[in-house]
């Protein structure tokens, strides 16, 4: 029973790794961009949920209606007035660019916010939980699992049936010629970044919900969504919430054997799995 | 006589330190189909890219109806009414065949051109509307490419080498299908190697060689030898 | 009638004269210990290091293509094979560090043989899950002092040499010597066969492929070389901070974040680059360390603009601006005009 405890308590966690992982998914679906700053605006997220509860006195998943506008201006003006400048057939400059983003974001996060470890206050929503099948199930890991796999619906469904996701299918596709569509392409990154940015908003306040956060975990949050990414398969969405399932499980399996061993048996797993497929486990199949 | 909708003066372009235009001069007027020849690497398609926009010239270089768009990116010059039918047809393969020829005419200009009537130029596309756009035969994919370039309802449409990788049977079905697409007004310039279908079509023929324009005449009075010559720069 | 004599050559005037000055400044490094306060010791001790690790991050990066965000693997590793075969294989500190460097390459070995499976920036991110490996693995060793750390043992310490000042020389000493080797050898390397290579890869993969350059085997042979040095750089880091814990060692910001700043604000793909970067990021450090995090936000605001508007960095502006190439790598056409000498 406590093996399947952790079983479930894992699957459930890697719901929030999906969270990391989407928004990194979609960027690099659209662009081939890799940002290295991916964690450190999860934790910037984090604490503009921070600011946000605490000044309005807001709940933080009430914070969200605020903190996801915010991310997603965020997220178009960087593209626009960085990122895209970057984009080409070199790979150093987006990957020095977003390392350098990366710095900037964690040490301005200090300067605002100290090291001092914070917390997002959810009120009753941190303890509640229901009783299935003699497992206690937390409230808040449901809830995140359950915005997870909408979240990555809802990303699939922009992607295939509007007019925005066949943007940015087309410009993923051919740059040039869907400039000859109308498609501007800066703007559309901007777009598809603001998306992404959206849904980090969100991973961040349940992150800071869940446990308490401090500028420097960015790094982790990073390596998890990646590690997800990468076992789920590149550029299948639904593959990316099995990759967090996965990762999820590998930790709270590790964890469960000695306490120490959390992250890093999530990262062994990770290496086992790169080590056999390293194509991941549900490499792209066209939707 | 009236003014060109189109008018090239001087275009020069580079591709880094290659120049692949030194000084091209061509006028188009409304209505009127053009075609232009020329071996490989005679700069055909780097014309067709610099009036399309995806290439960068200086300033002053390309007119359309009195505005100067050759400083202008893609997009714009697309919202101008000019369409391009780019060589190898790049649809999206992610996108299924409708989604190809809606994204044509996201742009929004108004004409009769629509779903509808690109259907009905193309029955095979509407049958085939659902499926990726990879899963078209050539021939198709051609078919697709250049409902895309209608669906914006173009003033100028450009076809750079329609015939290119196609069957001849294939090739004749496409050419049948142009008079009721030029037919009606619109402006064309058609880049073709095949020298009799680009005769064909149009009602007048430039030739390009190494970047610049060997020969200019009337399609239906130039002369096979003026051709070869122009085309291969042999006295 | 005027003849023109053209001639090949990789050296130039500037090459000739900084092969002297480069010569006169290396003299003057080695009786540093003459002529230097013990704080400026330290501090140019520490800046050797960092140049060694940005010229090898740069091999990497700027020559092989592979962008490393996890050379802090290799720094701790080394830093850690130091303590334990000092501390349980009773083996000398000289000793240690050379071992280190051949473990680092071992290690390496399988490293590289997983994390080559990613490309591109995902190779990156790889690279910083192998750190993390390596970090939470050591984190789990005990007799290392677990998370927190220990410290070299005094007896080893004196082992180095037994006066306090000599040990202080050996180590500066030390560190300017493996800040030469590695300058040199990637100067060296750049300049054999394989080195071109890899310039030929760095330009264009697929005509590289196609002229039969082996790309896998090239990058491959240049991690492990570059894992080997890093581990013995790691080595000397903690040789002179004596005391080492998983965070210290296996730091990204320290290891990885700074180098990655010295290499693209000194010009990345150079050879030149990691020097003046080094110099430019202790100049900095030195007058704005006082600002604390504001002085590593300017850091990273100064990183992206470099990337942005002066992509080959600060070197890349003075060798346009000069034509200067202090290490002679590529070839260039001179003419020699017979006109005049008639």
């Amino acid at each position: 029973m406590e093996w399947l405890n952790a079983l479930v308590q894992g699957t459930l966690l890697g719901g929030l790794y999906a969270l990391f992982a989407a928004g990194l998914s979609l960027i690099f679906g659209v662009m081939r961009l890799v940002n290295i700053a991916h964690g450190d605006l999860i934790v910037l997220a984090a604490y503009l949920g921070l600011s946000v509860t605490t000044t309005l006195g807001l709940h933080p998943l009430l914070a969200l209606l605020m903190v996801m506008p915010a991310m997603a201006a965020i997220g178009y003006a960087v593209q626009r007035g960085v990122l895209n400048q970057t984009l080409g057939d070199d790979l150093l400059p987006p990957l020095l660019v977003t390392f350098g983003l990366s710095v900037i974001i964690q040490n301005g996060l200090l300067e605002v916010y100290t090291a001092d470890p914070q917390k997002l206050n959810a009120g009753a929503l941190e303890t509640a939980s229901v009783a299935v099948g003699g497992l206690s199930l937390g409230l808040l890991p449901l809830l995140t699992f359950g915005i997870a796999v909408a979240v990555i619906w809802g990303l699939q469904w922009t992607f295939y049936h509007t007019a925005l996701g066949r943007a940015f299918r087309a410009v993923s596709d051919n740059q040039d010629i869907a400039q000859l569509m109308g498609l501007i392409r800066h703007h559309i990154f901007g777009l598809a970044m603001a998306l992404a940015l959206a849904v980090t908003a969100l991973a961040g306040i349940l992150l800071g919900v869940r446990t308490s956060f401090d500028p420097s975990i960015g790094g982790g949050r990073l390596i998890f969504g990646f590690e997800a990414v990468i076992i789920g398969g590149l550029g299948n969405l639904w593959g990316t919430l099995a990759g967090g399932v996965i990762l999820g499980v590998a930790q709270t399996l590790g964890a469960k054997i000695d306490p120490g061993w959390q992250v890093l048996s999530g990262h062994i797993a990770f290496l086992l799995i790169l080590a056999v497929r390293p194509n991941g486990l549900f490499p792209r199949i066209s939707a | 006589m009236p003014d060109p909708v189109l008018s090239i003066t001087g275009l020069k372009a580079h591709y880094g330190d290659f120049q692949a235009l030194y000084g091209i001069d061509l006028s188009l007027m409304q209505g009127e189909v053009l075609a232009i020849i020329g071996a490989n690497g005679a700069g055909k398609t780097t014309l067709l890219r610099s009036i399309s926009g995806m290439m960068h010239n200086g300033p002053g270089q390309i007119t359309y109806r009195n505005q100067d768009i050759g400083g202008m990116r893609a997009d714009q010059v697309a919202k101008t009414g000019i369409a391009l039918v780019p060589e190898g047809r790049q649809l999206f393969p992610s996108l299924s065949v409708e989604e190809n020829l809606i994204i044509g005419g996201q742009i929004g200009r108004k004409g009769s051109w629509n779903l509808g009537s690109v259907y009905k130029l193309f029955p095979i596309l509407k049958e085939r509307r659902a499926l990726p756009s990879t899963s078209l035969s050539g021939g198709q994919q051609q078919m697709a490419a250049i409902g895309r370039a209608l669906m914006a309802n173009p003033e100028l449409i450009l076809f750079d080498e329609i015939s290119l990788g196609l069957a001849p049977i294939i090739i004749k079905d496409i050419y049948d299908a142009l008079p009721g697409i030029i037919g009606k007004g619109m402006s064309a310039v058609i880049v073709e190697q095949d020298i009799s279908k680009a005769l064909s079509v149009s009602a007048s023929v430039y030739c390009l060689q190494e970047g610049r324009v060997s020969l200019k005449g009337a399609s239906d009075t130039v002369s096979r030898e003026d051709i070869s010559r122009a085309y291969f720069g042999i006295e | 009638m005027t003849q023109q004599v053209y001639y090949v050559t990789r050296s130039s005037h500037a090459a000739r004269v900084a092969a002297i000055l480069g010569a006169v400044v290396l003299i003057v490094l080695i009786a540093a210990p003459w002529w230097a306060g013990r704080a400026d010791l330290r501090l140019m001790g520490e800046l050797f290091l960092y140049l060694a690790l940005a010229s090898l991050w740069n091999l990497m990066a700027g020559y092989a293509g592979l962008v490393s965000v996890g050379q802090q693997a290799y720094v701790g590793f080394g830093g850690y094979m130091l303590f334990a075969l000092t501390m349980f294989a009773g083996l000398p500190p000289g000793l240690a560090i050379g071992l280190a460097g051949v473990l680092g390459a071992f290690i390496a070995v399988p490293t590289a043989l997983l994390i080559f499976r990613l490309r591109g920036a995902y190779f990156a991110i790889g690279t910083w899950v192998v750190a993390e490996v390596f970090r939470l693995s050591f984190a789990q060793v005990s007799s290392l002092g677990g998370g927190s750390g220990s410290s070299l043992p005094v007896g080893i310490v004196k082992s180095l040499a037994s006066s306090r000042s000599a040990r202080e020389y050996l180590s500066y000493w030390l560190a300017l010597g493996v800040a030469v080797l590695v300058v040199a050898a990637v100067y060296l390397f750049l300049r054999s066969r394989k080195g071109l290579a890899l310039t030929a890869i760095r330009d264009n993969e697929l005509a590289a492929a196609s002229l039969g350059i082996d790309i896998w085997r090239t990058k491959f042979l240049v991690y492990i070389a570059t894992a080997a040095l890093t581990s013995v750089v790691g080595a000397l880091i903690f040789l002179q901070k004596l005391r080492i814990s998983p965070d210290a060692a296996f730091s990204v910001n320290d290891w990885t974040a700074f180098v990655i700043f010295i290499v693209v604000i000194g010009g990345i793909g150079t050879i030149e680059g990691p020097i003046i970067g080094t110099l430019i990021f202790f100049a900095l450090r030195e007058t704005l360390a006082d600002l604390g995090t504001i002085y590593l936000l300017v850091l990273g605001l100064v990183a992206i603009v470099v990337m942005l508007k002066a992509p080959k960095g600060v070197w890349g502006l003075i060798r346009t601006r000069f034509d200067l190439q202090l290490f002679p790598l590529g070839y260039r056409v001179l003419q020699n005009d017979e006109q005049k000498g008639a």
